[in-house]
């Protein structure tokens, strides 16, 4: 282990400077800011008006998975966004809240939050400061209200502490509490990947990555746009429709059925750890997921044009695709200790 | 002082001047410790239905349309306050954020402090939260979303709440429930009101003058676009019928009196 360890840093390390020197697998709390990777677009939301601080940092992580905030202390955000998942839920369709019950969409991964114009599958949700209340007081994730979580964090001596550090005294407002958290969710980078590697001229993609690349760059990447691998728009890529769930998509949001069974295109980061797949997590593989797009797009007045009778791939295009996929698996931030619970 | 204080006045001006929408208070200048003026002027706001007073509970009142009905809970949101002095200068109140309450009486009476000095002809609001304020992510104070005033699935403040009964309601609880929101597009909640004032509000340090509004909420069912409770009885999404109720409730606030 410690070998592997040895002939890895000194890849990272060189790697990492070629982006921000700054940043290593370890970093100390104080080297937490804002990147913005070479050749990445402009985040949607940046830090200026909720400077990051470590200590707001390190507060928001220590919310992220704090049990308080559900009405039986059972539930974190942290429950059903795993690190080791790319902060998805890991094997779970549906993710359970109190009393076990089930929403009804897949829990998406967390990663590169900043870039997102919106949250959640139908887009909802405006700012990343203002994403906390929905699963706290959703009936079927925490189900608690903003007023006892503020309560409960409040009687706590270790949150008085934190407030403490980071705010200069130890009041407990939401506000305070959302803005720590987006500091946490909104600096979980992931930008370490192999694929992010090859494209900083530090490694080389292997020749079946290679034609796995290209055949994506060709039919996937309208959609699932580099760097990012996600226009952030919404789509209706086809999915029949599942009468238990009638999840009617954008639609639940803007009120126009031209928005019918439409949902954000996810980033395809991570996307090796990060299954279920889909909306609604019904499908297990990568393969199942591309087998979709190749065979069972379903007509309707909302499919998304670009996918009108499906993509044409054969199976050595779904393996090459499946292959390069995987060089998006990015193992610095998977176990990065900065986004972990056991700080 | 009284330099300085005319600096800053033509300066308001100008910056008021270059906007025909209400400048988002985050954009404006830090109020400079010279504005500082100790002079306030308080609002009041009385609620009445057909002129009569509100009150919560079984109390039953009739719309225009002949529905009758009581009601559980009045809340909205009184934001974003000018004042206009007897020369046309406007002065906007930053930072004016207000939850109205029928249910908490001290939140029916706003005090407005550092009125800079002057007799005042009008006052103008917004019934709702600016857009700003609904995109700029956590609020604080009146806006806390642990006010119950905000969707958290779909973001944005619910401008307006009303919550009641009626028997004529089409929903098999006979309940009413009115939550309007919408802060952009043709189905905005959001309602800026201007109201001239009968007698000018005298600011000066001999007079806190106050203004006394009243807000028919029978204006909420009738006014511009009649409501029959039979059809629309819950409103919580952003449509045309929550555009109406919003049309309807921009009328619902008069000048009862200024006293000086």
């Amino acid at each position: 282990m410690k070998k592997i360890f040895y002939i890895f840093f000194p890849l990272l390390v060189i790697t990492a400077c070629s982006v921000d020197p700054e940043i290593k697998p370890d970093l100390p709390f104080d080297g937490v800011k804002e990147i913005i990777p070479d050749g990445w677009p402009t985040p949607y939301y940046n830090f200026s008006n909720n400077p990051i601080t470590p200590d707001k940092f390190i507060l928001g992580r220590s919310l992220f998975y704090e049990p308080l905030f559900s009405l039986d202390n059972t539930i974190s955000c942290g429950s059903c966004h795993q690190q080791f998942a790319a902060f998805a839920h890991s094997g779970h369709q549906f993710s359970h809240g109190v009393n076990g019950l089930l929403g009804k969409r897949n829990a998406p991964t967390l990663q590169n939050l900043t870039w997102n114009t919106s949250f959640f599958h139908d887009g909802g949700v405006n700012n990343i400061e203002v994403f906390p209340p929905a699963p706290i007081t959703n009936p079927v994730e925490m189900d608690e209200t903003l007023a006892n979580v503020v309560q409960k964090i409040s009687a706590s001596t270790k949150y008085r502490d934190l407030f403490r550090k980071a705010y200069g005294d130890d009041t407990v407002t939401t506000q305070r509490m959302f803005k720590a958290i987006a500091q946490f969710m909104g600096t979980m980078y992931s930008y370490n990947s192999k694929y992010d590697k090859v494209k900083r001229g530090a490694e080389m993609f292997t020749a079946q990555e290679q034609s796995g690349y290209a055949v994506f760059s060709q039919k996937c990447a309208s959609c699932h746009q580099e760097p990012l691998f996600s226009d952030y728009k919404f789509r209706n890529n086809g999915l029949s429709i599942n009468p238990a769930l009638k999840d009617s998509g954008r639609t639940h949001i803007t009120g126009n059925i031209a928005d019918l069974y439409k949902f954000k295109t996810p980033s395809l980061r991570n996307v090796e750890v990060s299954g279920p797949y889909m909306h609604d997590g019904r499908y297990q593989s990568l393969n199942d997921c591309l087998d979709h797009y190749t065979g069972s797009v379903v007509s309707s007045p909302t499919l998304d044009p670009s996918l009108n009778g499906g993509i044409s791939l054969n199976t050595q295009e779904k393996s090459d695709i499946i292959v390069f996929l995987k060089t998006l698996t990015d193992h610095q931030f998977l176990t990065d200790k900065r986004y972990s619970e056991s700080n | 002082m009284r330099v300085s204080c005319l600096f800053i006045m033509v300066g308001v001006l100008f910056f008021s001047c270059k906007k025909t929408t209400v400048t988002p208070p985050e954009a404006l200048p830090p109020i400079p410790a010279s504005s500082t003026t100790g002079l306030s002027l308080s609002i009041k706001i009385n609620h009445v239905v057909n002129g009569t007073p509100l009150v919560l509970g079984a109390t039953s009142y009739t719309t225009a349309s002949s529905d009758t009905f009581s009601v559980n809970a009045l809340k909205y949101y009184f934001t974003n306050i000018t004042l206009t002095n007897q020369a046309g200068e406007v002065i906007t109140l930053p930072e004016s954020y207000y939850l109205i309450d029928q249910g908490d009486s001290t939140s029916k009476i706003i005090t407005l402090q550092n009125i800079p000095e002057g007799d005042y002809a009008s006052i103008s609001f917004m019934i709702g939260v600016d857009s700003h304020r609904n995109t700029s992510g956590a609020q604080t104070g009146a806006l806390d979303p642990l006010k119950g005033m905000f969707w958290d699935w779909n973001t944005g403040y619910i401008m307006a709440k009303m919550e009641g009964s009626s028997p004529q309601s089409g929903s098999t609880t006979k309940t009413l429930a009115f939550h309007i929101g919408g802060y952009s597009g043709v189905n905005s909640g959001v309602r800026t009101v201007s109201l001239p004032l009968p007698t000018s509000a005298h600011v000066h340090p001999a007079h806190q003058p106050k203004i006394i509004l009243s807000a028919d909420l029978a204006k909420w069912f009738s006014s511009v676009t009649p409501i029959s409770f039979a059809t629309t009885y819950y409103v919580a999404t952003i449509n045309t019928k929550s555009k109406s109720i919003a049309d309807n409730y921009a009328t619902m606030f008069a000048v009862t009196s200024v006293i000086n």
